[in-house]
């Protein structure tokens, strides 16, 4: 069935309304204006009013415009071709490069069999010290990073995408200002990270449409090589966009709003994405890192909201840091035990000693008299966030590891810190004359 | 299959339109067929000729003509042996199976029998022939793991039969036939060991419902003596994200003292099911010595699973439960979350266009809720027997803010409300559960004079915590002063409760008692100290000391010396009792 109609009933916002026949539920149409051509998808069904979102906006739409049915939903070409380059939300190459048509797949499939799951078991190394140390990320697991506009959190992100231990990554970039896409882009291609990358990228100013497929088009693709065995990492900047956008679409249909304007499904379509994230026993996996912004700094905003209900924990990323306190990775539990026997103990350790800090610092500022040990511990902080927070450090979890020794020795003594004797007559530093003596 | 035929008008979301040529009910099962797939979905409106049918899977594909067949039943779930230690979707398809039919993904329109129909169950008859029975009268047993799994007569057989045949003990399939019955008009019906029952009618074949009292013992120190609950009753937990809901479920599915575990994963991650779906089958259950695994049924409708099939998820749930109950066992329903049941309701509202109530949710989202948690109940049975189902339904308020309306009308229908709190959950306090905020109506483990005095000194420590904040503790008064520290002290030895420890993980209700009775010694007395250092450093040792008790072996060595050692140590400091407390004492006395 592939059949054209040339007359548009309805055209409201990005969404028009042809009469047609046969045509089925999530199908797609290409839509032939003045402007050019551009894809549509059949969101509503009634009778024989076909009601079909405009990839490209309805803008500049007649009503006299040729809508043709392609008799299929919406699908990407995958295979290995598809690494190092950079396409649009609909599958188009946005970087000169050649079309791929071949070997097309369906995205938006079915979910993963819980019982065919499997508890998370494997690390991914990312080689900075608040993830690995403190919130390790898991094979799997999906965890947003909670921000405000303005954090850096798409350079933590390419920090990640360029140091994480993983076979591939791909950037699913939603609503992307122009600079921050080509900002990635730069960074990976000087990090050498491109060839094991794949963009699929909406920017700003393109059609909102488009930017609901981003997440779905890149998931399909990410599934398609974990199957094959493949460790894929996805990043999703910024879930915030996506929400909004489905929004948009949401309120052009008239349905009816839940919260702030949000559609009912909101927590439904958001976890359909996340849930994405997955280890197949014996094949790959994919972990998904996503980026959402708080509008307003508010967590209880319904994106946040939901979108914390559905992950395995949250970073919060603020004034340029991973926040200690708040964030969380709840799966770490599941790996922290096999890297190294002090991991535990100098993860819990040192947050705890970093709170008292605050309390210390919060007691100096209201003008309380200090004493020797809030003197430890301001020096102590001040240490902690210089060598563990900096997103800028790139070192193994075993260094990071022994910093955190270092600096905890530098600042206390021994018995102050809180830590089993056993790892302590293992783990402390000798005093700086022991050491070069022994070197 | 009836003659009704319909064909598709439309399509919305996971809502087909079909206009139909026959008789239809509401809430019966049709299928839209696509190909050589049939999807199942549910009839929830009629309109003339027109109906709304929420679609159980994907609707891609879907296009106006294509063909719907009705069933002429509602949905229902197979009631017979071999349900326990299954796990099942929403629509209680059995997901191990699926996956070894369909592999990694949940293909669309696959659908399996509920119940093995290989497997052989060892029958023994219960009745003779002649004998009169009535709907869910014994007609013989089967043993399922440790209990005596009842064959009753279907419960909407509401005639008196005659049973005019059945077959001798021995091995028999779910779908073999066992009995005959004959009703007054000589009509004979030939059952199996497995019926269907639709899953939003309530099971209410028994012959009264009783108050309930009993207490279910959670083995949860905050619950069990300040919150508790009982068999038959029900009780919600609301919390924000991270506070620990579904850890709480987790262990309360393992430790809970019942006979059966219904685990409803409704619209939550999948990962978490996944946990309970790997460890249940390692854990040994102490009460019977036999995996977890063996009193446990797990719905699992998580939340990327078609969300049509997550309303039907907590039905299939407590039907589970019920026809459970009708053999006289203890069934507790967990549901995790009741939030994202709520939710799925809101979508089909939405897409019906029914006028919205408060933030958007449909205006019989609290009957519908008081209808499922009123599914609990201990009842007696026409045999005498008991058998109750207790409901704990977890809550997940938007914004963590209990004002919500999913929060709101489940606090109108429970009996206990153990609200989580995130302050609570950051500063590492396990379980998370307010103790200030939360309520039961239930009867508990320890004596309520006692329990609320308790409370008393958590609420006042609670207050004096507050002031300090802005005077200091310098500005603070010694007495104040040690009030708060009983309360950080409560706080910290009895209700947080560390459930990686092997020995604090679950503490049995003799156990609660006794160490409240020591608590109380310590929360009653009057003490004379100096000045606050002196006051706090006594205290930081006494919750050492406490907190090594907890963790030794009940009555053992350990524990008699710790005790001593508590008493002692109280012992040197005390200079009185608080008057209000004497009478208390005398009755949690250890």
């Amino acid at each position: 069935m592939q059949k054209v109609y040339s007359k548009i009933d309805a055209i409201q916002g990005n969404v028009i309304t042809v009469t047609a026949s046969g045509v089925r539920y999530g199908d797609l149409a290409t839509v032939n204006s003045s402007h050019g051509t551009s894809l549509a998808e059949v969101i509503r069904l009634n009778g024989t009013n076909v009601s079909m979102q405009v990839f490209t906006g309805g803008r500049g739409i007649s009503t006299g415009d040729e809508v043709r049915f392609l008799g299929h939903s919406m699908k990407i070409s995958f295979s290995d071709n598809l690494l190092g380059r950079i396409f649009d939300g609909s599958g188009r190459p946005r970087d000169n490069g050649p079309t791929l048509e071949e070997n097309l797949i369906e995205i938006g499939g079915p979910s993963v069999n819980p019982a065919r799951r499997v508890i998370p078991r494997n690390m991914i190394r990312t080689g900075i010290p608040m993830i690995d140390v403190f919130n390790t990320l898991v094979e799997s697991q999906k965890l947003p990073i909670f921000s405000v506009s303005g954090e850096p959190y798409n350079d933590l992100l390419s920090r990640i995408a360029m140091q994480a231990e993983v076979d591939m990554i791909i950037l699913a970039g939603i609503g992307l200002k122009y600079d921050d896409y080509l900002t990635f882009r730069e960074q990976l291609e000087e990090g050498g990270a491109m060839a094991r990358t794949i963009f699929f990228v909406h920017t700003a100013s393109d059609p909102i449409v488009e930017s609901l497929l981003v997440p779905d088009v890149s998931l399909a693709v990410a599934e398609r090589f974990a199957l094959k065995g493949k460790r894929v990492l996805v990043l999703l900047t910024d879930m915030t966009n996506f929400a909004d956008s489905m929004k948009e679409i949401a309120i052009t249909m008239e349905q009816v709003p839940s919260n702030r304007g949000y559609p009912g499904d909101l927590y439904s379509q958001l976890a359909a994405r996340y849930e994405k994230a997955v280890d197949f026993e014996g094949a790959g996996s994919i972990t998904i890192l996503g980026a959402t912004t708080m509008p307003g700094d508010d967590v209880t905003h319904p994106v946040p909201d939901n979108t914390g209900y559905i992950t395995e924990g949250q970073y919060y990323l603020r004034n340029g840091r991973i926040e200690p306190f708040g964030s969380l990775s709840r799966l770490k539990q599941l790996v922290n035990d096999k890297t190294r026997k002090d991991h535990r103990a100098i993860m819990d350790g040192m947050i705890r000693l970093y709170a008292a800090y605050k309390e210390s610092l919060e007691k100096k500022s209201m003008g309380f008299r200090m004493g020797e040990w809030d003197n430890k511990l301001l020096k102590y902080g001040e240490a902690f966030e210089r060598t563990m927070m900096d997103l800028s450090v790139n070192i193994p979890l075993e260094e990071a590891l022994d910093k955190g020794w270092e600096i905890l020795a530098d600042c206390f003594d021994a018995n102050e810190t809180g830590l089993k004797s056993e790892l302590l007559r293992e783990f402390w530093p000798k005093k700086e004359g022991q050491r070069q003596e022994s070197a | 299959m009836t003659e009704t035929r319909g064909k598709v008008v439309g399509v919305n979301g996971n809502m087909v339109s079909v206009e139909v040529d026959g008789n239809i009910s509401l809430n019966e099962v049709g299928y839209v067929v696509i190909g050589d797939k049939k999807l199942k979905a549910e009839v929830i409106r009629i309109r003339g000729n027109r109906a709304e049918l929420q679609v159980f899977e994907m609707t891609r594909g879907i296009g106006v003509g294509d063909p719907v067949e009705f069933s002429g039943e509602l949905l229902a779930v197979e009631l017979g042996p071999g349900l326990l230690s299954m796990i099942y979707d929403g629509l209680q398809n059995p997901l191990p199976e699926l996956a070894e039919q369909c592999g990694f993904f949940l293909e669309r329109g696959v659908y399996l029998p509920a119940l093995n129909r290989t497997t052989k169950w060892t029958f023994t008859p219960k009745v003779e022939v002649g004998d009169t029975v009535t709907a869910a009268d014994t007609l013989g047993t089967v043993p399922e793991g440790i209990f005596d799994h009842r064959i009753m007569v279907p419960f909407d057989m509401t005639e008196t039969y005659t049973v005019k045949s059945i077959v001798s003990k021995g091995d028999y399939t779910v779908e073999d036939q066992v009995v005959e019955l004959e009703d007054s008009k000589g009509n004979v019906s030939q059952l199996t060991m497995k019926f269907e029952w639709p899953v939003k009618r309530a099971i209410s074949n028994y012959e009264e419902r009783l108050k309930t009292g009993e207490q279910m013992v959670t083995k949860l120190r905050i619950v069990d003596t300040f919150i508790p609950v009982s068999l038959g009753g029900t009780y919600c937990i609301p919390g924000p994200f991270g506070a620990g809901k579904t850890v709480m479920q987790q262990i309360t599915s393992r430790n809970a003292e019942v006979d059966i575990v219904i685990i409803a994963a409704c619209g939550e991650r999948a990962g978490e099911v996944v946990e309970t779906l790997r460890e249940f089958p390692e854990l040994t259950d102490p009460r019977t010595g036999r995996t977890l695994m063996e009193r446990t049924v797990i719905i699992c409708n998580t939340s990327s699973m078609p969300v049509a099939a997550r309303e039907a998820s907590v039905y299939t749930a407590v039907t589970l439960a019920e026809y459970y109950r009708q053999m006289g066992l203890h069934v507790l329903v967990l549901a995790d979350s009741t939030s994202r049941w709520a939710q799925a309701m809101r979508e089909m509202s939405g897409r019906l266009e029914e006028i919205p109530g408060e933030e958007a949710f449909p205006a019989y989202l609290e009957s519908v809720i008081a209808g499922f948690y009123e599914r609990s109940g201990l009842v007696r049975l026409k045999d005498g027997t008991k058998g109750s189902v207790t409901i704990g339904g977890s809550v997940s308020p938007a914004g963590g803010n209990f004002e919500e309306p999913v929060t709101q009308a489940t606090l109108k229908v429970v009996g206990a409300f153990h609200g989580l709190s995130r302050e609570r959950s950051d500063a590492r306090k396990y379980p998370a559960i307010d103790p200030l905020d939360s309520w039961s109506k239930y009867p508990g483990s320890v004596d309520k004079d006692a329990t609320e005095y308790a409370r008393s000194i958590l609420f006042r420590g609670n207050e004096v915590d507050q002031m300090m904040k802005v005077v200091g503790e310098e500005g603070t008064s010694l007495d104040d002063y040690v009030i708060y520290q009983k309360g950080e002290f409560m706080d910290a030895v009895y209700l947080q409760q560390n459930a990686f420890d092997p020995v604090d993980a679950a503490v049995s209700v003799e156990r609660q008692q006794h160490i409240f009775g020591v608590m109380m010694q310590i929360l009653a007395s009057e003490f004379g100290f100096e000045g606050k250092d002196e006051a706090r450093m006594f205290f930081n040792e006494l919750r050492q000391k406490f907190i090594d008790y907890n963790g030794s072996e009940w009555d053992g060595d350990d524990f008699k010396k710790l005790e001593q050692e508590i008493l002692d140590q109280v012992e040197s400091k005390k200079s009185g009792v608080d008057r209000l407390a004497v009478d208390i004492l005398e009755t949690t006395k250890a």
